[in-house]
C-alpha cells in the first residue's frame, strides 16, 4: 500500500486504519456493523498488503476473542465496532484487562439503546466503556474529537496498550467517524511506536505474571522459548490458575495500580479559552467540537466562558476536572447522552461548584445555539 | 531423548480435581502422549481450553497455553493460530464449550477450516455446575435441570462438524485409550480443521441418574455402544439409535483458511483447487 503522508483529506474511520497500520497491527478481527464499517473494509484491503490478516468473525464475541488470541501469539491486532457490537464484547473485554492481553477496541458510538438509531451519533457508551464487563477493572478509553485525533489517538491507543498491557478503547462516534476534514500523516520516523516489554530473565523458573516495581508484567508472544500461560480465571504469578484470598486481591489491586499510577502519563486534556472564566464548559468527542464554537460565541457577546476537553475519558481526568471546579463560578457538561460524564464530574465537586447537564438524546448532535443558550441561562 | 507424556504435565498443579470415574484423566493422557509421540516440543504447542470440567485441562499442562472464557476456545485459538501459523494449536472443550454456548464459533471454525486441532469430550452434561443438560444431552434424559427427562434432541457433534466442512471428523471414547491416542495425533497431523469427539463417562452426574453410578459399568456402556463407522453405516435406523459410530468419519483435504488466505490475496487465486468442497 502506498502510505498516505503530509496533509491529507479523509474520513475519521479511514484516519483510523492509517493509525492502526502505522502503530504496526497486523490483525483485525471483526464484525460489521454502522457506523463502524469504514474500519473494516479498510482492513481488509490493506492489511494483507503489509503481511497482516483481516478475519471477519460470526459474531463480535468471537471477533475480540479472536484479536485476544492473535494478540497472545504476538500480533498487534484491533477490532470495529459500535454500541450492539460494543455490547458482545464486554465479556471478552474483561478476560483481556483480566490476563493483560493488549488490544485496540475502536467503538463508533451510534444512538441506543438496543439496536436504536444505527446511523446516528450518540455518546451513550461512555459508562459502557468503564464499567461494561463485570467485575472490577481498570480501562483505558479516549475520544477523539477530529479526524487528525481519530489518527493519533488510535496511534496512542496502541501505544499505551502495549506499554500498559491493557485493552485501550477508542471512544469515537458517528459524526467525528464519518466527517470528512484534513489532517496530517507524520513521516514514519516521526512516529513514537510503543512495543511491549520482553523479559529479560532466565527461561527456567520464568513467571510471566511476575512483575518488578513498574507492576508491568514483560510476557513474550507464544512460540518462544519462554512458556506463557494465559487464563481468564483467578492466577498467580506463573499463569496458573491460584484461587487463594491474597492471589485474588493481590492481581485486582495490581492491575489497578498499574493504571492508576501512570495517571499522568495516560490522561490527555486541553484547554480552551480564556484561562479564568465564569464558566467551564467539560465536553469530550464531536460535543466538544461544538463547545468550542459556543465558548467563540460567548466570548463575542462579552461572556466569560472556557472549555476542559476531555481528551482521555477513562481514567478520569479527576485533578483537571477538579482544577476546573475550584476556578469556574459554574461547569456545563453538554453531552449526547442522559448525564454520564456530568456524574464524574459530580462526583468530584468538592467545592459546592453549581454543575449543570444539557443532553441530547435525539439521535441529532448539540448545536451550538443549544450550548449559548444554556450558557446564557446559566450565566444569567 | 525421547519425550514422554510426563514432559508434558505440570506436576505442581498435580493431582488434578477431576472426579473418580471421570474419563477427563484418560483424555489428558491421550492428548499428552501424543504429544510426546509427534515430538511436538511444548513452547511450540499452544493448548487451549474453555470452561468447565474439561476447561480445567490447561492447567495441568506444561505447554504454552490459553484458558479462555466459556465457549469462545475456538474464537481465540483462531486468532492465536492465524497470527502465527508455525504454532501447533489444539483445543479442549466440553460439550458445553464446543456446541452449547460455542456452537456458533465451532460450525465457523470448521467452515473456515482454520488448522487446528479440537478434542471434544462429550459427558452429555454440564459437569462442573452440577449436571444440568447440555446440547448433546439425549432426549428425555434426566439432569439437574431436566429432572423428569430433557425435552430436546442432542446435537451428533461430529455430523455438526461434518455438515460445517471440517477436514478431519472422527469419534471415540475413553474406553478405547489406544485409538484415542492414535485419532489426536493423526488430527494434529492432518490440515485444517480438526475434530475428535471423545464420548467420556460423568458417573457423578449423567451416570447417575441415566446409565449407572458406577464407573465400571459406564465403561461397559462405552464399549457396547460404539460401533466401528463402516458397521454403523450397514446398521438400520433402530439400530443406530442405540449406538453411536467411533473411528474416522471424515478425511478430506480441504485447504485451510490461512493457506486460502494467502493466495487469494497475494493475487494467485488458485482456480484449479475451488473451493475444496469440489463445487
Amino acid at each position: 500500500m502506498n502510505r498516505p503522508v503530509g496533509v491529507q483529506f479523509m474520513q475519521g474511520n479511514e484516519a483510523c486504519v492509517y493509525a492502526a497500520l502505522d502503530a504496526g497491527a497486523k490483525f483485525y478481527g471483526g464484525y460489521p456493523i454502522t457506523p463502524s464499517s469504514e474500519i473494516a473494509e479498510l482492513s481488509a484491503k490493506f492489511l494483507p498488503q503489509v503481511d497482516g490478516v483481516y478475519l471477519q468473525m460470526e459474531d463480535e464475541i468471537g471477533s475480540i476473542a479472536a484479536i485476544i488470541g492473535a494478540s497472545a501469539a504476538g500480533k498487534k491486532a484491533y477490532t470495529a465496532t459500535s454500541g450492539p457490537g460494543f455490547s458482545l464484547m464486554q465479556e471478552n473485554l474483561g478476560m483481556a484487562v483480566y490476563a493483560e492481553v493488549p488490544v485496540v477496541l475502536i467503538n463508533v458510538m451510534r444512538n441506543g439503546p438496543s439496536t436504536g438509531l444505527a446511523t446516528r451519533p450518540a455518546q451513550g457508551d461512555v459508562m459502557q466503556a468503564r464499567w461494561g464487563t463485570h467485575g472490577d477493572h481498570p480501562i483505558i478509553a479516549l475520544s477523539p474529537a477530529s479526524v487528525q485525533e481519530c489518527y493519533d489517538l488510535t496511534l496512542r491507543a496502541f501505544n499505551l496498550s502495549e506499554k500498559y498491557r491493557i485493552p485501550v478503547i477508542l471512544l469515537s462516534d458517528e459524526v467525528i467517524g464519518h466527517m470528512r476534514e484534513s489532517l496530517t500523516i507524520p513521516e514514519r520516523d516521526q512516529l513514537e511506536i510503543v512495543n511491549r516489554k520482553l523479559p529479560d530473565v532466565p527461561v527456567a523458573g520464568y513467571k510471566p505474571y511476575q512483575t518488578g516495581e513498574d507492576d508491568i508484567p514483560a510476557i513474550p508472544p507464544y512460540g518462544t522459548e519462554y512458556i506463557v500461560h494465559v487464563s481468564s480465571s483467578c492466577h498467580d504469578e506463573s499463569g496458573y490458575s491460584h484461587s487463594a484470598p491474597q492471589t485474588a486481591d493481590k492481581l485486582v489491586s495490581r492491575l489497578h495500580r498499574k493504571i492508576e499510577k501512570n495517571k499522568q502519563d495516560i490522561v490527555q486534556v486541553e484547554w480552551f479559552g480564556p484561562e479564568q472564566a465564569d464558566l467551564t464548559l467539560i465536553a469530550y468527542g464531536a460535543v466538544s467540537r461544538v463547545a468550542k464554537q459556543a465558548v467563540v460565541n460567548a466570548q463575542a457577546q462579552g461572556l466569560s466562558v472556557n472549555l476542559l476537553r476531555l481528551i482521555t475519558i477513562w481514567p478520569f481526568a479527576d485533578d483537571e476536572v477538579q482544577a476546573a471546579l475550584a476556578k469556574a463560578k459554574a461547569v456545563l457538561v453538554p453531552e449526547l447522552n442522559l448525564g454520564q460524564v456530568v456524574r464524574e464530574v459530580e462526583r468530584l465537586n468538592t467545592f459546592g461548584t453549581p454543575i449543570h447537564a444539557l443532553s441530547r438524546i435525539d439521535g441529532e448532535i448539540l448545536l451550538p445555539a443549544q450550548i449559548m443558550e444554556k450558557i446564557k441561562e446559566v450565566l444569567k | 531423548m525421547a519425550l514422554s507424556y510426563k514432559d508434558y504435565l505440570e506436576p505442581s498443579q498435580l493431582p488434578h480435581m477431576w472426579c473418580p470415574g471421570c474419563g477427563d484423566g484418560i483424555i489428558l493422557r491421550a492428548y499428552t502422549e501424543a504429544l510426546a509421540e509427534l515430538e511436538l516440543a511444548p513452547k511450540d504447542v499452544v493448548t487451549v481450553t474453555g470452561i468447565g470440567c474439561w476447561g480445567k485441562a490447561d492447567d495441568y499442562v506444561s505447554t504454552q497455553a490459553f484458558h479462555g472464557t466459556h465457549g469462545r476456545a475456538l474464537a481465540f485459538a483462531t486468532g492465536i493460530k492465524t497470527a502465527n501459523p508455525d504454532l501447533t494449536v489444539v483445543t479442549l472443550m466440553g460439550d458445553g464449550d464446543a456446541v452449547t454456548i460455542g456452537g456458533n464459533h465451532f460450525i465457523h471454525a470448521a467452515r473456515r477450516n482454520i488448522n487446528l486441532t479440537a478434542i471434544v469430550t462429550n459427558n452429555y452434561n454440564y459437569g462442573m455446575t452440577g449436571g444440568q443438560y447440555s446440547a448433546t444431552t439425549p432426549l428425555k434424559s434426566k439432569t439437574t435441570t431436566s429432572p423428569n427427562g430433557v425435552a430436546e434432541p442432542g446435537f451428533d457433534v461430529c455430523f455438526l462438524a461434518e455438515a460445517a466442512g471440517a477436514n478431519f471428523v472422527a469419534r471415540t471414547t475413553v474406553y478405547h485409550a489406544v485409538a484415542l491416542k492414535n485419532l489426536i495425533k493423526e488430527a494434529i497431523l492432518h490440515p485444517g480443521f480438526s475434530l475428535v469427539e471423545v464420548i467420556s463417562p460423568c458417573p457423578t452426574y449423567f451416570g447417575r441418574f441415566n446409565v449407572h453410578p458406577s464407573p465400571v459399568n459406564m465403561m461397559n456402556w462405552l464399549k457396547d455402544k460404539a460401533v466401528p463407522v463402516q458397521k454403523y453405516r450397514e446398521m438400520s435406523a433402530e439400530e443406530q439409535y442405540e449406538h453411536f459410530a467411533v473411528g474416522k468419519i471424515v478425511v478430506k483435504e480441504r485447504p485451510d483458511f490461512y493457506t486460502t488466505y494467502q493466495r487469494i490475496n497475494g493475487g494467485q487465486v488458485a482456480a484449479e483447487e475451488g473451493d475444496g468442497n469440489g463445487r
